[in-house]
């Protein structure tokens, strides 16, 4: 056996534990986690069923922690775990699921399916057996800091840029603020006005804020290769910013896997819990609109409608939130069929969108997304993750669907009233 | 062997060695599972693990719309054999009275034709499902001769029972005994396959639910 394998059944041996166990248990083979996943529904491909993904796993549990599987193993009946399987399985596992936990929502007897091919995934990576793009985005982001390889100089530009915009200052290391703001590369290079929006937001709501210098990425790519002690690295820059500033909260933007990755999985990933609260942006929003922060004027009267981001509402719990904001700005909102926990990824999530060998089934699974679409046919979508902004961009423009994309941060702001 | 030496070693001897492998393999399956552990989460939560997996438990034997119209045959079918197998094992009156025998009380059942009709009604299921698992792209892929096993060992009972109930055949003492030797069957399958779900899925249910409770999403 190479060293890299064995790795990878150490790694997979290390993610077994009584849910795991509870969930292969379970299992009937019934089909259902298949219909629940865009990339069975829009490619009828049967090797795309959410539980088969989890094979390497499933094979691990059952040879070291059952009793048959024990006996199995010292008359060599079991399957093995073995070079073939992880290269077949690669591109099930990474290209092929996004992580949406969709699967997980309506497997009769309970399984977290979504967790199971997380888990899938640290014995995957731990093997060598990970896409090259996610591999180059995870190096980045260890040695640069950003898994696109923004460096505190170009955050810097964009923050001068806005400044310079908007005659507003930027805080920037300021020591006891209440909220210390995490953005992602895309938002930095790509939406900058994210960062505008939220400075006048903050301004008119009169609470105190700032940016890191030494912790500003919110992205994680060791959560979404499934590297843990890589995940920790990057959440541990981000608490010990937090410690330094003597923040009260951190805010993670709109980027869908960030959120899991500092308020789900981080205490868990560094050991121990924050002494800091971790919010996603649309919950410190919708805190201020609670509280009467923060005044509105004028309606959109557009056909708006809302893309939950998989990792913010099925898997973080945000979804009455961005309702609540949306209809302080809209008479007009329209909800898509299957929406809040049972929403349809946009195919892009959990490293596919990093991961170039996937951009073609991304585009094919789009198709669900737009039968979603076309069923409410709204002016104007309305996310709140920058990730699934970029890919509903690409896939409304590679199906000729003419419909804008609004970050809800971003539309808040514009209906500030002065 | 004679056929009441055999009906006696299927009520005796036979019977003891599958109630014991039964519950042996079930206790030891539950403690396989539950001496893993878990860790503990340091996260901050949003919504309580128990309430949220004890509300799982129940919640998700009702499946949303969009589900349902997805999945339409394999639910609707699930729940005809599944209600089909209590029925025919845990209200007709003859088990009734070995359950009496055995553990020492009883409970009221329904009137022997109902319960016929109902067995029946769960074998044709358990035919549709078999065809559907054969048919389906998804289910042919995901099956593997564990499932079929499993089938053939919860639809013995039922089928031997209909016959040994209706004396198609042989005599009554012969197909009693095969009936029963078919119950023994599944007894001892039932732990060390994917039968064991019936007692499983109260687990996986709760972990399913707790792990979504909380994060603050019903599940």
């Amino acid at each position: 056996m190479s060293a890299s394998l064995e790795k990878g059944i150490n790694a997979l041996k290390q993610q077994v534990d009584s849910s795991v166990a509870a969930f292969f248990s379970s299992c009937v083979h019934c089909g259902m986690c298949a219909e629940a996943c865009l990339f069975y529904t829009e490619t009828g491909d049967p090797a795309k069923t959410p539980i088969h993904k989890t094979e390497p796993l499933r094979r691990i549990w059952k040879s070291e922690y059952t009793l048959l599987g024990r006996l199995g193993k010292i008359f060599g009946l079991n399957k093995k775990v073995d070079e073939k399987l992880l290269t077949d399985w690669e591109t099930i596992v990474y290209d092929s699921c996004t992580m949406c936990g969709r699967c997980s929502m309506v497997c009769p007897v309970g399984n977290d399916i979504a967790l199971m091919i997380r888990k899938t995934r640290e014995g995957m990576a731990a093997a060598g057996h990970a896409p090259e793009g996610l591999i180059g985005a995870t190096k980045r982001a260890v040695t640069i800091g950003s898994p696109m390889g923004v460096k505190l100089p170009a955050l810097m530009a964009q923050i001068g840029h806005v400044e310079k915009d908007t005659g507003m200052k930027i805080p920037v290391d300021v020591v006891g603020a209440e909220y210390m703001l995490l953005l992602s590369s895309m938002e930095i290079m790509n939406f900058p006005e994210f960062i505008e929006a939220t400075a006048k937001i903050f301004d008119k709501a009169g609470v105190s804020w700032t940016i890191s210098s030494e912790a500003f990425e919110a992205t994680n790519s060791g959560i979404q290769i499934g590297v843990s002690d890589i995940a920790a690295e990057l959440v541990q820059r981000i608490v010990d910013a937090a410690e330094k500033l003597k923040v009260k909260t951190v805010i993670s933007p709109e980027c869908g896997h960030a959120y899991t990755a500092i308020r789900w999985e981080g205490p868990n990933l560094v050991g121990k819990a924050f002494n800091f609260k971790v919010r996603h942006i649309l919950e410190v929003l919708d805190e201020f609109r609670k509280d009467g922060r923060l005044k509105i004027s004028g309606k959109e009267e557009q056909r708006l409608t809302y893309h939950d981001p998989c990792q913010i509402a099925r898997r973080g719990g945000v979804i009455d939130q961005p309702r609540n904001l949306i209809n302080l700005f809209s008479d007009n909102f329209v909800e898509m069929p299957d929406t809040g926990k049972m929403n349809w990824c946009c195919g892009a999530g959990g490293g596919v969108s990093s991961n170039e060998r996937a951009d073609e089934i991304r585009l094919k699974v789009f198709q669900r997304k737009k039968d979603q679409l076309d069923e409410i046919k709204p002016d104007a979508i309305i996310s709140a993750c920058s990730n699934c902004r970029i890919h509903l961009e690409d896939g409304l423009e590679a199906y000729h669907m003419d419909i804008p994309l609004l970050s809800l941060t971003e539309t808040l702001a514009e209906h500030l009233a002065d | 062997m004679t056929e009441i030496e055999f009906l006696s070693w299927v009520r005796g001897p036979g019977f003891q060695i599958a109630v014991i492998i039964f519950i042996a393999g079930v206790i030891i399956r539950f403690a396989e599972i539950l001496l893993l552990g878990r860790k503990a989460n340091l996260a901050e939560a949003k919504g309580s693990e128990m309430s949220s997996g004890l509300r799982t438990i129940v919640t998700r034997s009702i499946p949303d719309k969009s589900t349902f119209q997805r999945s339409t045959f394999t639910i609707v079918a699930g729940y005809v054999f599944h209600l089909g197998l209590f029925v025919t094992i845990f209200l007709f009156a003859p088990h009734i009275l070995m359950f009496k025998d055995v553990i020492g009380f009883g409970w009221p059942s329904l009137p022997t034709p109902v319960v016929d009709a109902i067995a029946v009604v769960t074998i044709i299921a358990l035919l549709t499902v078999l065809v559907h698992r054969m048919r389906s792209t998804v289910l042919r892929f995901l099956t593997n001769t564990e499932d079929y096993l499993v089938w053939m060992v919860t639809i013995l009972p039922l089928i031997t029972g209909y016959i040994a109930f209706h004396r198609i055949g042989m005599t009554a003492p012969t197909l009693l005994a095969i009936h029963i030797l078919s119950v023994e069957i599944l007894l001892v399958v039932f732990p060390f396959t994917k039968l064991m779900h019936g007692f499983t899925v109260v687990l996986s249910r709760w972990y399913g639910g707790a792990i979504s409770g909380y994060k603050g999403v019903e599940s």
